[in-house]
């Protein structure tokens, strides 16, 4: 994106963003892990505005029963935003974007997952976005990991993510929504701690080869802050009043 | 016990150096890194965690209970709370001269019964083969099935199985645990039942708090004096 006309100021002089954060600040971010009964693994997160729940079942059953891989077990994302998650009511039908999410999503998740264990199965992810304020991709992925641990399904890593970005000619951490509509460049990072290996890395925007390596940096930053969060949660949930054994 | 256990999520770091790989963990460069949440152990050789979430997954000699679905001319299946259904093969309880025209499935199992049985093989190339032909195996004729999470069926039975012991001689109830997370729950007395029911409902809920097992005494003892 080149960048709209607007007169709304992404950055002031004193370096503070059109939400009052600094360049290198996230927004809140809180994670909740389980909470959906009926699910095998669930997680609920807060990014900004951004709220996502995510339910996870399986390994389970593959209907249809030629999509299943007699190898390795399969895992099936659907993003699907709900139609008051916008200021206009959106379709709920699978648009072209949410069918891209769901790809992207299922993609950087499928480094961590170790499914050779369960063949002939598959893992279903549904994340549902109850509200979209930007971003909403990688907080998505990042409740979606939470989810998938929660389910005991077996992972090399969990996968945090966050966004990275251009407004006014610099690069800010965690993209919003005015400033993904208004500013020069998104990047999305999807990023496995412990192993150091980026699963997701999409760019929407013009950046310089100096620009674009520290676009990726600041975003790794961002998922390093995600992810002590994401550990936070699965930590609360299992953890808490277990006496020292 | 020792201080080598610890809280796990995938992607920790549980141990570096010459340890053996074994359950929820892979070795990544001279890393052992944990694949589920749980608890690490390490040995002397070799590193282990025991997960605190996620399905059954059917071993070779597991008692499971399981409930028959359906059936074909030659065989049933069986839910046994996993991801893969059991396989029960016909001659397992007609015996040898079992034949597909003269004896008819349903008159042994119909759709619906719950069964004890155990796993004969399971190599997930296949569904997994299970056998009632053993002692104690078969229909389960009465009882309570009470469902917990299979992760937490070690702490129901308990070291050496100090907890299922308790619960049943203090509401005097027969309970089979299957491995599956299923456990039926058989008691003359309709009082020790719901109590029995209760206790493994308990530490179904509560399998994380230390001095479970007296806790659950104290629960069971005191319901019976009100």
């Amino acid at each position: 994106m080149g960048g709209r006309e607007s007169t709304l100021v992404l950055l002031d002089e004193n370096g503070i963003r059109c939400d009052g954060r600094k360049v290198d600040e996230p927004r809140r971010i809180m994670i909740k892990a389980g909470g959906l009964k009926n699910a095998d693994g669930s997680a609920y997160i807060e990014f900004g505005d951004n709220k996502i729940l995510v339910g996870v079942f399986g390994p389970r059953d593959v209907h249809p029963k030629h999509m299943s891989n007699t190898d390795t077990g399969i895992l099936r994302v659907r993003y699907h935003m709900e139609p008051f998650s916008v200021s206009e009511r959106k379709n709920p039908a699978p648009s072209r974007r949410e069918i891209e999410i769901s790809k992207v999503i299922k993609e950087a998740l499928l480094p961590a997952v170790i499914l050779d264990k369960f063949p002939r199965t598959a893992v279903d992810v549904f994340i549902e976005v109850l509200q979209a304020d930007g971003g909403t991709r990688c907080a998505a992925l990042a409740a979606a990991s939470v989810a998938l641990a929660d389910a005991g399904i077996p992972m090399r890593d969990m996968v945090a993510a966050c966004a990275a970005g251009k407004a006014a000619d610099t690069i800010i951490l965690d993209v919003n929504n005015e400033e993904d509509q208004a500013g020069q460049a998104d990047m999305p990072v999807g990023y496995m701690p412990n192993l150091d290996k980026i699963t997701l890395l999409q760019l929407d925007g013009v950046l310089s080869p100096e620009e674009f390596k520290k676009c990726v940096k600041v975003g790794i930053d961002g998922c390093k802050i995600v992810y002590e969060l994401q550990k936070k949660a699965l930590q609360e949930k299992y953890f808490q009043n277990r006496g020292d054994q | 016990m020792d201080n080598k256990r610890k809280y796990v999520i995938p992607g920790d770091v549980v141990t570096t150096g010459p340890y053996r790989p074994e359950q929820n963990v892979i070795l990544e460069g001279n890393k052992i890194i944990s694949t589920t949440i749980g608890i690490s152990e390490i040995y002397d050789d070799s590193v282990k965690v025991i997960s605190l979430t996620g399905k059954y997954l059917p071993q070779i000699n597991d008692l499971v209970i399981g409930k028959v679905i359906s059936h074909s001319s030659l065989s049933w299946e069986l839910d046994i709370n996993s991801c893969y259904v059991g396989f029960l093969p016909a001659q397992d309880v007609f015996g040898r001269d079992f034949s597909a025209h003269a004896d008819e499935l349903t008159s042994r199992l119909k759709s619906g019964d719950l069964v004890a049985a155990r796993i004969a093989n399971s190599d997930r190339t296949r569904d997994p083969l299970i056998t009632i032909a053993d002692r104690d195996l078969g229909k389960i004729d009465s009882g309570d099935l009470v469902e917990i999470s299979p992760s937490k069926v070690p702490r129901l039975i308990g070291k050496k199985g100090s907890m299922i012991q308790t619960i049943e001689n203090a509401t005097e109830a027969t309970i089979t645990i299957g491995q599956n997370g299923w456990v039926v729950v058989t008691c003359e007395s309709h009082e020790g039942l719901l109590k029995a029911k209760k206790a493994i409902q308990m530490v179904n809920e509560q399998a994380h708090v230390a001095n479970l097992t007296d806790q659950v005494k104290e629960m069971l003892e005191s319901k019976g004096e009100s």
